[in-house]
C-alpha cells in the first residue's frame, strides 16, 4: 500500500466531490427539474466554461492510460491520436455550430432530437439514440478501465469482487452528485482535471526525458525494443503495411468524435455560436497535451516500466504502464497528484456519458414511446434515474465482465457510431438522402462492419474475433470477388463500412425518390441553422 | 413547411483554409526518421508542426468569417415570415 500516494489522492479526490455537490446550486437556473438545466448546465457555459468541460469530455482518463500503452506495445501507429485530435476541430468546425443553431430554435437535448426534427421520422431517431446509447456505455465502461489502474497502482489491488471495492465506491459518489447536479457537477469539476492534468505532464514532459538521456535516446532505446520483436508491423516508424490504417484511423475517430453523444451535449450546453467557434482554436491546446503523452509510452520503454498484473483477470495490463512510470519516478507525494489527475479525469467524462446516455434515453424512448405526454419534470427525473442505471450498468461491466470485452466493445462502438454520420452530420447541410436510404445505410453499414470486426483475429493475443479494427485490404470482398487482389495493406474498418453506409443509402434513395415515396416532414427551417443567441426566436430556456 | 427557394447554405472562401491540415493524412510524406530535432524524430516533430498550424487555419476562418450574417434580433433579409412555424 502506498500511503502518500494514496492520502493525496483521496484529499483530491473529496475535494471534486464536494464541489460535484456544490454544483448544483452553481449559476442555478429557474429549477432543475428540466433537461435543459440539469442535462445541458441551462444551455448558458461561456468560453472558459466550455473549454473545461469539453476538453475534460474529450481528453478522457482511458485516452490518457491507453494512448501511451499503445505506444509502448506498438509504437507509431499509437500516435495516431495527435492527427485525430488535430483534423477533428477543422472538420468539426462549420456542421457543429450549424447543430448548435438548429437545437437552440428548437430545443433539441441530443442528435436524435435533431433527426426526428429533419426527417420527422421517430424510428429513424429511435435507431440513432440506440446507436449513441450502445456506443456509449462501453465507453463509460473504459473511464472506469483507467481509475482503476491507477486504483490497483496505489496498492488497492485485490482480488476477485473486493478488488473491485474501491472503484465501486468512488462511482457511487460519482453517481450521488451527477444524480443531484447533472451537467454543472461535471463541468465544475473539468477545471480541477484539467489543471491536474496539464500540470501533470508538463512536469513528466520536462523532467521524465532528462532523466533517461534526452528523448534521442529514448527513441534508440524504443527502437531497439521494436527491432527484437517478432511483429513487424511495430517500429517507431510507420511500416509499409500500417500507413494507410494510420491515416483512416485518424480520420474516422475525427468524423466519429463528434457523433458521439456526450461531445454534442458539451457544444450544446455552450451559449452561443462565437463561444464553441473559440473553442475550436482553443481546444487543440489539449492536443498538443495528447501527444506529448504519447510519447511517454516510449520513455516508458527506457524506464523499463513493466505493467502490473491484474489480480482479478491474472494478466498484465498495460494500462498500467504510466501510472507505473510516474509511481516509480516522482516522489511520491507527486506522483499522488499525477493518479489524482488521471482518476479524476475518469470521473468527467464517465458523468457527461452518462449523463448523455440519460438525455438519449429519456427524449426518444421514455418520451416518444413509455410516456408520450411526460412533463419537463416527468423527463428530468427519468433522466436522473437512467443516469444511475447507466453507471451501474458500467460498473457491472467491469466487475463481472473482462476488462478486455469493454475494450472490444468500445472498438466496436467507433464503428457503430460512424454510421450515424448521413443522418445526423449530413443531414445538417441537405435533406437529399431519403429517410429509408439512410435507415438502409445504417443497416448495411452497421452490418457489414460488425461482420469485418468479427473476423479480425489476432493470433498473437490467442483472439479470433475482434482482435482489432486493421482490416487488410485483400481481405475485403464483394461476393467472393476480391477488388484489392491480396493486398496486405491495412484500413480502418469504420472507413470501410462508412463508405458501404453511403453507397446503400445512395442507391436506396434515388429508388425512393424514383418511386415517389414520402420522405418525412421536415420540422426545420433553412434560417434556423444560423440563429444566434440574441435571436427572439431562440426557445426559451427551461420552458414547458 | 420550408420553401425550397431559400438556401440554408452560407459560403465563404476562407472556409477552404479548413482543408489544409487534412494534409498531415499522408504519411509517405513524413514517415522518417531524419532530420531529428531535440532526438525528436522527423515523424514526431513534424506532426507536432500541424498543431499550431490547425490552430490557425481555424483561427482565421472565425475571424473572417465574424461578419456573415448570422441571424441575428433584427429582421433580415432571410425571410421569417414563417416565424411561428416548425417550433413546436
Amino acid at each position: 500500500m502506498q500511503w502518500t500516494e494514496l492520502i493525496v489522492f483521496s484529499a483530491l479526490f473529496l475535494l471534486v466531490t464536494v464541489m460535484g455537490f456544490v454544483a448544483a446550486r452553481w449559476q442555478k437556473g429557474e429549477t432543475l427539474d428540466h433537461l435543459d438545466e440539469w442535462g445541458l448546465g441551462g444551455r448558458k457555459f461561456g468560453s472558459w466554461i466550455t473549454w473545461f468541460l469539453v476538453g475534460g469530455d474529450l481528453y478522457t482518463a482511458y485516452t490518457f492510460v491507453a494512448v501511451p500503452a499503445l505506444m509502448f506495445g506498438a509504437g507509431a501507429l499509437g500516435f495516431y491520436a495527435l492527427p485525430y485530435t488535430i483534423i477533428l476541430y477543422p472538420l468539426v468546425f462549420l456542421p457543429l455550430v450549424r447543430m448548435w443553431s438548429v437545437s437552440r430554435v428548437h430545443g433539441y437535448v441530443t442528435p436524435a432530437d435533431f433527426v426526428k426534427g429533419r426527417y420527422g421520422s421517430h424510428w429513424l431517431a429511435l435507431l440513432i439514440a440506440i446507436t449513441g446509447i450502445v456506443a456509449t456505455m462501453p465507453y463509460i465502461a473504459l473511464q472506469l478501465v483507467g481509475l482503476e489502474a491507477v486504483l490497483r497502482s496505489m496498492g488497492l489491488n485485490g482480488s476477485g469482487i473486493l478488488g473491485h471495492l474501491p472503484l465501486f465506491i468512488a462511482f457511487l459518489i460519482l453517481a450521488l452528485y451527477t444524480y443531484q447536479s447533472g451537467l454543472r457537477a461535471p463541468a465544475l469539476i473539468a477545471f480541477v482535471k484539467d489543471i491536474l492534468i496539464y500540470l501533470v505532464i508538463l512536469v513528466a514532459i520536462i523532467y521524465l526525458p532528462s532523466k533517461f538521456g534526452g528523448w534521442g535516446e529514448i527513441f534508440n532505446d524504443a527502437q531497439a525494443k521494436f527491432d527484437a520483436t517478432p511483429s513487424k508491423t511495430d517500429g517507431i516508424l510507420l511500416t509499409g503495411t500500417n500507413q494507410l490504417q494510420y491515416a483512416t484511423l485518424a480520420l474516422g475517430s475525427a468524423l466519429a468524435l463528434f457523433l458521439y453523444p456526450h461531445s454534442l451535449t458539451g457544444i450544446l450546453a455552450s451559449r452561443g455560436r462565437n463561444v464553441i467557434k473559440r473553442n475550436m482554436v482553443a481546444l487543440p491546446a489539449y492536443s498538443l497535451l495528447l501527444g506529448l503523452l504519447a510519447l511517454l509510452g516510449f520513455v516508458a520503454i527506457s524506464a523499463g516500466t513493466k505493467p502490473i498484473v491484474n489480480q482479478a483477470t491474472g494478466r498484465p495490463d498495460t494500462n498500467t504502464i504510466v501510472p507505473e512510470l510516474f509511481g516509480a519516478n516522482f516522489p511520491s507525494w507527486f506522483a499522488g497528484i499525477a493518479f489524482a489527475a488521471i482518476g479524476i479525469g475518469a470521473l468527467v467524462p464517465a458523468a457527461i456519458m452518462s449523463i448523455a446516455a440519460a438525455n438519449l434515453w429519456t427524449r426518444n424512448v421514455y418520451k416518444e414511446y413509455v410516456k408520450k405526454n411526460a412533463t419537463p419534470a416527468e423527463e428530468a427525473k427519468q433522466a436522473k434515474l437512467a443516469s444511475l442505471v447507466v453507471k451501474f450498468g458500467a460498473v457491472a461491466f467491469i466487475v463481472f465482465v473482462d476488462p478486455q470485452f469493454s475494450i472490444d466493445l468500445q472498438l466496436i462502438g467507433g464503428v457503430m457510431i460512424l454510421q450515424t454520420l448521413p443522418a445526423v452530420a449530413i443531414a445538417l447541410y441537405t435533406r437529399w438522402f431519403h429517410v429509408y436510404g439512410l435507415v438502409a445505410g445504417w443497416v448495411g453499414g452497421m452490418g457489414y462492419g460488425m461482420w469485418l470486426l468479427y473476423n479480425i483475429g489476432n493470433p498473437a493475443v490467442g483472439k479470433a474475433h475482434f482482435a482489432g479494427s486493421a482490416l487488410p485490404l485483400g481481405n475485403i470482398s464483394i461476393f467472393g470477388w476480391h477488388p484489392f487482389g491480396t493486398s496486405t495493406t491495412q484500413i480502418y474498418v469504420g472507413i470501410v463500412a462508412l463508405f458501404v453506409n453511403l453507397l446503400v443509402a445512395v442507391i436506396v434513395t434515388l429508388v425512393a425518390k424514383q418511386a415517389k415515396v414520402s420522405n418525412g416532414v421536415d420540422h426545420t427551417d433553412p434560417s434556423d441553422y444560423h440563429v444566434d443567441e440574441d435571436n427572439p426566436r431562440v426557445k426559451p430556456i427551461a420552458a414547458h | 413547411m420550408p420553401s425550397d427557394h431559400k438556401t440554408g447554405l452560407r459560403w465563404s472562401n476562407w472556409n477552404l483554409l479548413l482543408i489544409l491540415p487534412l494534409f498531415m493524412l499522408i504519411t509517405p510524406w513524413f514517415n522518417m526518421d531524419e532530420p531529428r530535432i531535440f532526438g525528436l524524430p522527423f515523424f514526431y516533430w513534424y506532426q507536432f508542426l500541424f498543431v499550431p498550424l490547425g490552430v490557425a487555419c481555424v483561427g482565421i476562418v472565425y475571424v473572417k468569417t465574424k461578419d456573415e450574417p448570422v441571424v441575428t434580433g433584427k429582421p433580415d433579409k432571410l425571410g421569417v415570415d414563417d416565424l411561428d412555424e416548425g417550433a413546436n
